[in-house]
């Protein structure tokens, strides 16, 4: 199992050492973290890393999921799409169902700890027993909820209002609402397989097993095939600048089996590469983290030209590689790249074309982003800054008067 | 020689932010204006710092988030350099700075009538810092033990003693400085100190500076 003595090598010492004064400081406090799924998903990912981390720093912490049907979990998938600005509503039998399951839980769980850290919509009615127990809660939002639909989110916003906290991911999805606002980024486990360090053999033969070719700078988007990620206006950026470089350009997204705008999306894609040698179009199951981890270190410049974008691990990812990166302004990009210093913000495909011309005529500017990216990843979106960062929240549920604490 | 002997060692503290958003969204200059005058000093301190922690790799570091703003996303140039121009390390509270950036800004609104908004999706979204300050292993009673735990602290123990106590009373002045002087006697040595420019180093470019400082001061005694 990995432990937080793993990361020193990578961090530093003096993270782990802030990691420990912090555990400490919160003198025995407990946690408990609860959410709606224990495998798949980004949440689900993140606290089977984080859990066993916390517990080694002395930080007593139990993860927990509520237990609901397929009817609750189809109306939480209606909340989650709501939460996108989707306008379908809900019916009133739907809301009971969703008020049922809580409930049903209520009964079942145990709250005891003196933190509850409840994530995302699907068990957020818990808090009903805040008052009860007079611990704290807090409810962290790891949905992009710039736009949400005004009748769910106003729903929800009942029982968020409840809490002592919450939080979100990036300033553009923060609310006007009564309780404090924390903003934590989500991170990347520098240890996983998508982010390890590999060696050139292990890179040079998923090459060869996925059949691209190494004899010309390869320009990489990762994403799924969704006209949000545009990757037609990658195409056409990149077609652009092929009258003054030499370069292949490589779109690699997840299957599409199960989503109807995603095979129309991938036609599109294919219509608008024509016949072009010099891009390719890759489509990997979402378990192919080794591979996407190789592409992403084989590549000369990384795109993610967006046109909407929740945080965009994926640049996080291609960052932490030493990758120029090329993305559009949107989302949590820009708390990423700082456009000149750590990577390019683009607005359009002109923009894009310009940059990557640029860069690929400039690989000196282009190493320089890379550093600078890394750099940036490796203090603000590792794992070890989330966290930092949670120690840090719980801490401030004891402190709420103040904004500079002496400890 | 042996080292003089302080009667208090200095206790190394670090400073570490959790990050707050406010819920208030500028669109333009006459918003941001507006926004800055009213919120707490916590969020001018976060929107004129927060870049040193987040960036401390970097040099030169990018400017400030409102000169960064004003200059990439409302691509008011003028404004947005004149911004950046003004001398964090001079102002030795927040208010003062919150007016020095105020001041800029009506005087160029008093100029131009004409406004550039931000697209949406790309407005100046304030935010603030909650700083915690914990007191770390390190601690040193002489200038040797103070150069060994420099060369250990992390960088935002090192953040905390230069650019945050700058903005705590003793007013404009790190707290290294201040206990090398008034601890040690070490008067050349804290003035030194005093007048690097921190704003133009990286971390480890300062650290560098300042562990080089006391050394060059150590030759003398040996």
């Amino acid at each position: 199992m990995i432990q937080l003595a793993d990361y020193e090598q990578i961090v530093g010492p003096q993270v782990l050492e802030e990691l420990k004064i912090l555990s400490k400081s919160l003198n025995g406090r407990k946690v408990l973290h609860v959410n709606s799924t224990a495998v798949g998903g980004g949440v689900a990912e993140i606290l089977s890393r984080m859990v066993p981390l916390l517990n080694e720093l002395g930080v007593e912490t139990r993860w927990e999921v509520v237990k609901g049907g397929e009817a609750f979990y189809a109306v939480t998938k209606k909340i989650h799409n709501a939460l996108h600005g989707n306008e379908d509503g809900l019916s009133e039998q739907e809301y009971q169902t969703f008020l049922d399951v809580q409930e049903e839980n209520i009964k079942t769980m145990k709250f005891g700890e003196d933190i509850v850290f409840i994530h995302d919509p699907q068990p957020i009615g818990l808090i009903k027993l805040r008052k009860k127990l007079g611990n704290k809660w807090i409810w962290r939002c790891h949905v992009d909820v710039s736009k949400p639909n005004p009748g769910v989110w106003n729903f929800l916003k009942t029982f968020v209002e409840q809490y002592d906290k919450s939080v979100f991911s990036a300033p553009q999805f923060s609310q006007k609402l009564s309780i404090p606002q924390a903003l934590i980024c989500p991170s990347i486990d520098p240890l996983s397989e998508k982010n390890r360090e590999m060696t050139k053999e292990e890179i040079n033969s998923i090459m060869r097993r996925l059949k691209i070719p190494l004899d010309k700078p390869l320009v990489t988007q990762v994403s799924r095939f969704d006209r949000l990620k545009d990757p037609v206006g990658v195409i056409k950026a990149f077609k652009k600048v092929q009258k003054y470089s030499e370069a292949r350009l490589l779109l690699v997204g997840g299957t599409a089996d199960d989503d109807p705008e995603g095979t129309e999306v991938l036609l599109e894609t294919k219509e608008a590469a024509g016949n072009d040698p010099d891009i390719i179009i890759l489509s990997l199951p979402p378990t192919s983290h080794i591979e996407i981890n190789a592409i992403q270190r084989v590549s000369t410049i990384i795109l993610q030209k967006s046109l909407k974008e929740g945080f965009g691990l994926t640049i996080t990812e291609a960052l932490w590689k030493g990758k120029p990166v090329i993305a559009g302004a949107v989302g949590g990009i820009p708390l990423q790249v700082t456009h000149k210093y750590s990577g390019i913000l683009t607005h359009s495909i002109d923009g894009t074309a310009y940059w990557l011309k640029q860069l690929l005529q400039d690989p000196a500017f282009a190493k320089k982003l890379g550093e600078n990216g890394r750099a940036h990843v490796r203090q603000n979106f590792l794992l070890t800054r989330h966290i930092r960062d949670y120690l840090l929240l719980f801490l401030s549920l004891y402190h709420t008067e103040e904004d500079l604490i002496n400890l | 020689m042996p080292f003089i002997k302080a009667e208090a060692p200095f206790i190394f503290k670090t400073q570490l932010s959790l990050v707050e958003t406010m819920g208030l969204k500028a669109r333009d200059l006459v918003e941001l204006n507006y926004y800055l005058k009213e919120v707490p000093e916590s969020s001018v301190y976060h929107h004129t710092h927060h870049f040193l922690q987040q960036h401390q790799y970097l040099t030169p570091e990018p400017p400030n988030d409102f000169a960064y703003w004003i200059a990439n996303v409302l691509q008011e140039d003028e404004m947005g350099e004149k911004i950046a121009a003004i001398d964090t390390v001079q102002f030795g509270t927040l208010e003062a700075l919150r007016g020095a950036l105020v001041g800029a800004i009506e005087e160029y609104l008093a100029k131009h009538k004409a406004l550039r908004k931000a697209p949406e999706g790309e407005e100046f979204h304030f935010m603030k810092s909650i700083r915690f300050i914990l007191p770390t292993v390190y601690s040193a009673s002489d200038l040797g033990e103070f150069l060994d735990c420099l060369t250990h602290i992390s960088p935002s123990c090192l953040y905390n003693h230069i650019f945050g106590a700058r903005l705590r009373p003793p007013l404009g002045e790190s707290d290294f400085s201040n206990w090398l002087k008034n601890s040690l006697g070490e008067t050349e040595l804290a003035g030194k100190i005093e007048r690097l420019d921190p704003y133009t180093y990286t971390m480890e470019g300062l650290r560098k500076k300042i562990i080089h400082l006391i050394e060059k001061r150590l030759e003398r005694d040996r």
